[in-house]
């Protein structure tokens, strides 16, 4: 039985059961950052809310540049092996139209964790970031597929 | 600093008072939008942390109507009114019968039904915010009120970042207004920034 696993918000998952399907249910500005080693069907999910690590804070995954590699270290703690990692990103959406920039964190977001991606070397094999629509995302630990459900449209697979 | 979980018995009671007068306006203002009598059960006002506001509106993938504003002038914070699209749709049809747009227009935001979501976002919006500037006599402004309509999780974690270094509790006014057979249940979160609540309690004499 395929269990769900939600990753709230700041918070991070990993799993070494590729049964395990790891989840972010309704999310907006929010970037959820999914890790995955396909030979040893390893993965990982963040759910990151900020672009830059605020001084004081102490959750390294509240912030996208500190969640990639705390993530990184997580996955490898449970078997991954880095060479094989790569990764799926989604989310970073702009809810309110007719806001101000304020909200465009959102954009910020999916910027801080790519760059943070790049810094580590890891390849990002897909993405569906930003519009200004939120959705539900399940990373699927036995092949590593990322879905993506938006009201009113069909699934997505990435 | 004083912070919304360390409130007294007193503290919460004025808070109360406000979200009582401000349903009252909004079942006023619904009232003359719809041309006829709507009641409103009495509301509950509660304190409670942002990240549980999803499953309180029955689930992070809850299909709501969303209007932020955010305010300034003699205090600063965030406004969030909610309310689910099935009530939302109750009120289109009480307001417009057979033009009213349906629920796919509704999530795909078509422009009737945004316009007509935002206008009763405002209007409902606006009457909580206006009992909170008459009952503490301060002097309020807002931004022009955005709207969207999405998963309930989707919409509150914008909010939630937004207040990220300020504050992780709401003050929520959960309102039931009635209309004959139909009731329609309107959510009023107000989240102050640092330091706003106090000017709201000195406003009020409660210190």
């Amino acid at each position: 039985m395929a269990r769900k696993i939600a990753v709230g918000m700041a918070e991070y998952r990993v799993s070494n059961d590729p049964e395990d399907v790891l989840c972010v249910l309704g999310l907006g500005s929010c970037v959820g950052v999914c890790l995955y080693d396909p030979v040893r069907r390893i993965g990982g999910m963040a759910h990151v809310l900020l672009p830059e690590h605020l001084p004081g804070q102490s959750n390294p995954f509240k912030f996208a540049d500190t969640a990639v590699p705390a993530l990184l270290a997580e996955v490898e703690k449970a078997g991954a092996s880095r060479r094989n990692i790569l990764a799926k990103i989604s989310g970073g959406a702009k809810m309110f139209s007719g806001a101000d920039t304020l909200f465009d964190i959102g954009k910020r977001n999916a910027e801080a964790v790519r760059e943070a991606l790049k810094v580590l070397g890891i390849p990002l094999k897909g993405e569906d970031i930003g519009g200004n629509r939120g959705r539900s995302i399940f990373f699927y630990l036995e092949d590593g597929r990322l879905e993506i459900k938006i009201l009113g449209r069909d699934v997505m697979v990435i | 600093m004083v912070l919304f979980e360390d409130l007294n018995e007193m503290q919460l009671d004025a808070l109360k008072e406000i979200g009582n007068i401000g349903a009252g306006n909004a079942a006023t203002a619904l009232s003359k939008m719809v041309g006829k009598r709507v009641n409103m059960e009495v509301p509950l006002v509660r304190i409670l942390p942002l990240k549980d506001v999803p499953e309180w509106l029955g689930g992070p993938e809850k299909e709501v109507l969303g209007v932020y504003l955010s305010v300034f002038g003699a205090l600063a914070g965030h406004i969030l009114f909610v309310m689910t699209i099935d009530d939302a749709l109750k009120i289109m049809r009480i307001l417009l019968g057979d033009m009213a747009p349906s629920r796919d227009q509704i999530l795909s935001m078509d422009e009737l039904a945004s316009s007509a979501m935002g206008e009763i976002g405002n209007i409902l919006s606006s009457s909580y915010l206006s009992a909170l500037a008459d009952f503490t006599g301060l002097h309020l402004n807002h931004s022009v009120p955005a709207i969207a309509v999405d998963m309930a999780g989707a919409i509150v974690d914008v909010v939630l970042i937004e207040i990220s270094q300020h504050s992780d509790y709401a003050l929520l006014i959960e309102t039931v207004f009635v209309e004959e057979e139909d009731r329609i249940t309107g959510y009023f979160m107000l989240i102050p920034d640092t330091g706003s609540l106090e000017i709201i309690l000195q406003a009020l004499g409660v210190v």
